[in-house]
């Protein structure tokens, strides 16, 4: 790569006195600049990742480097990073301007140039004007704005954000996500972001690592891990999908076809490593399938079903087709016509056809 | 109006009953409530409005008069026994409020064997009948003096340092009982973001820590003081000869007769504690 990562983390695991294992030989390389986010459920060991990234927990086994240098045993105070909290973890008994200065003044930097550098953070985060309210004063989304100008006036190399808009309301996390973005790539620097919320990952990140039970199961774009999930895990956890378990009966280039309950062909993605006869799941997103009314069949790749249920949910409507007596689909179609006009397209009882692209079918080793 | 014919005979039982399950117990409770505040308040109450009687004789009351305050601040020996008692109550409570701070702050912080044999220890002093502790302390005085005396030559003798460090004894539990219950609901993560921005642990004790453990502080050092100022049993055993406090003081002089000064004293003890203890309560509530 030429660079070094900002921050690298090699086979680091974590194991807690009650010997419970909280993050399991993970290993992770986050570059310059870069907006990576740690995603997963809860106990999922990603806050445990950034708390050993900030300090704050020892590494079990592994090592930890910040900036090349091997982090070791080296206390919070003298790591070149910066925590956003939780719970913002703003100190009550100062003013906003003196939480905002406090990694200043315990680095003794002059007093003219804490002042100036306060009014910048405070600018930059819009709370110019705010300097004298106590943190109880403030809204939840304004102290949020403190606690992050209080960590970026240090100017660190990497800024660790542990589920910062967990505690805001829906709407006002939309808009501090975009914010939060926006001054990201203002700034440069390198954000370390721990989130459950899924929709959140792929909006922020550049790159996105989910996690479960103390590993990381896939590292990438949000594209790549939405587009291209490696483990059913994945496939579940970011976004929907159905999952069809099937026989491998035929290789074909760039497509493979699973025969499901031994009854429906179906097609799907090719991958290396697939044999004939292997038991496999295919993993395909709602959105991906494209539903239609019977008798325009093709010749590959159609499948046949019959609806259900069909629910509308405003922007879409979601129908369960049922394509054997153990499987069924769910198919999301947008309402790109006014439903009330149209009428329903597609009643429950009705037989149809159901196709998508073989590539945007996955295939998971079962 | 069907409805409210069918409604009526069922609400107007069920109010009649109501009522005359809920007298006898009001009655009760208020009465209960009435004679507790007159027990423990109609004796202060009348010692107060005492010394301002203008008359020697108790029964009577005569007319008012703030003669006895007057006599009061002008008695030699009850301005040698207030010295003292400031002197005793000042020191003791700096020195069990560093204690007691640092005690609550070992058993907040810390995993060690015997913790809660120890914490259990500590406490003692709240539970154990103060004649004991006075006892106590005046035999391991007397026993450690002997020692002294007959090893290294020192002789030492009861006096306003014995009844320092007694009072420090007693009273620094309770500064460790309030800090504690502050740490109790202390929110660590402020001192891991203080940590984080690069602040070693000395400066996050100084700068985080203490100011937000200062109101528990503050509210268990003027327990302590109002402890100190107020003692008197373990005090008297310890006291010797010659080192007289405002207790021992009163109680010397009610030997001789209850006089109007005494009660002078006593609302003007009273007042201090009552101002001690109020400030306590209200620095603990503070947020």
């Amino acid at each position: 790569m030429g660079r070094t990562a900002d921050v690298e983390l090699r086979n680091v695991s974590k194991v807690f006195d009650n010997s419970v294992v909280a993050v399991d030989d993970v290993s992770l390389e986050i570059e310059p600049g870069e907006f990576f986010s740690l995603l997963g459920p809860s106990g999922c060991g990603k806050t445990t990742t950034l708390r050993m990234i900030a300090g704050f927990e020892m590494p079990t086994s592994g090592e930890i480097y910040i900036e090349g240098r091997p982090m070791g045993e080296t206390p919070p105070f003298r790591r070149n990073v910066n925590t956003v909290f939780q719970n913002y973890a703003l100190f009550p008994h100062m003013t906003v301007a003196e939480n905002v200065a406090f990694g200043l003044r315990m680095k003794r930097v002059p007093r003219d140039e804490i002042a100036r550098r306060v009014r910048e953070a405070l600018q930059l985060v819009r709370l110019a004007g705010f300097e004298d309210r106590y943190p109880r004063q403030l809204s939840g989304g304004q102290q949020q704005r403190v606690a992050l100008a209080r960590a970026l006036i240090n100017r660190p190399r990497v800024l660790l954000l542990d589920e910062p808009l967990g505690a805001l309301d829906l709407k006002l996390r939309k808009e501090m996500q975009l914010e939060l973005k926006h001054l990201q790539m203002t700034v440069g620097i390198t954000f370390i972001y721990v989130t459950h919320d899924q929709e959140e990952a792929l909006t922020m990140s550049d790159r996105i690592a989910v996690m479960n039970a103390g590993r990381v199961l896939q590292v990438g774009t949000p594209l790549e891990i939405y587009e291209r999930p490696s483990s059913r895990f994945v496939a579940d956890f970011i976004g929907e999908s159905n999952f069809l378990e099937g026989r491998v009966t035929g290789l074909n280039g760039q497509q493979v076809t699973v025969v499901i309950d031994d009854r429906v062909p179906v097609p799907a993605r090719a991958q290396d490593g697939l044999a004939v006869g292997e038991q496999v799941t295919v993993a395909i997103r709602p959105e991906k399938i494209r539903l239609r009314p019977p008798g325009m069949e093709r010749t590959d790749g159609c499948v046949r079903g019959r609806v259900e249920e069909v629910v509308y949910i405003g922007t879409d409507t979601y129908y369960l087709v049922r394509l054997t007596e153990r499987c069924t689909v769910r198919v999301r179609v947008q309402n790109s016509q006014n439903r009330l006009d149209s009428g329903e397209a597609v009643g429950e009882g009705a037989e149809v056809l159901l196709s998508w692209v073989p590539e945007t079918a996955m295939v998971l080793k079962a | 109006m069907s409805t409210t014919a069918t409604t009526a005979p069922q609400t107007a039982p069920l109010a009649t009953r109501r009522r005359w399950r809920l007298k006898p117990g009001w009655l009760v409770l208020n009465s209960n409530v009435l004679l507790t505040f007159l027990f423990l308040y109609a004796p202060i109450v009348i010692l107060v409005i005492f010394s301002f009687n203008a008359s020697r004789q108790q029964a009577v009351w005569v007319g008012f008069t703030i003669e006895w305050y007057e006599q009061m601040i002008r008695d030699e020996r009850v301005i040698a026994a207030a010295k003292n008692s400031l002197i005793i109550a000042l020191v003791s409570t700096a020195v069990s409020t560093v204690i007691g701070t640092l005690t609550a702050l070992a058993l907040d912080r810390f995993r060690f064997r015997a913790k809660t044999a120890f914490e259990g220890a500590m406490y003692l002093p709240i539970i154990v009948p103060e004649i004991v502790m006075a006892i106590s302390l005046l035999v391991f005085f007397n026993t450690s003096f002997n020692l002294l005396d007959r090893w290294l030559g020192l002789t030492l003798k009861f006096g306003l340092g014995t009844i320092t460090i007694a009072h420090i004894a007693f009273s620094f539990p309770f500064v460790a009982v309030v800090v504690r219950a502050r740490l109790a609901d202390f929110d660590r993560t402020l001192e891991q973001a203080a940590q984080d921005l690069g602040a070693n642990e000395w400066q996050t004790f100084r700068y985080v820590t203490l100011p937000l453990l200062m109101p528990g502080i503050l509210a268990g050092a003027l327990l302590a003081f109002t402890l100190s100022i107020d003692d008197f049993v373990i005090t008297f055993f310890n006291a010797g000869i010659g080192a007289t406090t405002l207790p021992l003081e009163i109680y010397g002089r009610i030997r001789r007769g209850i006089t109007p000064e005494v009660n002078a004293l006593s609302a003007v003890l009273l007042l201090a504690s009552i101002a001690l203890v109020l400030g306590s309560v209200l620095l603990q509530r503070r947020r």
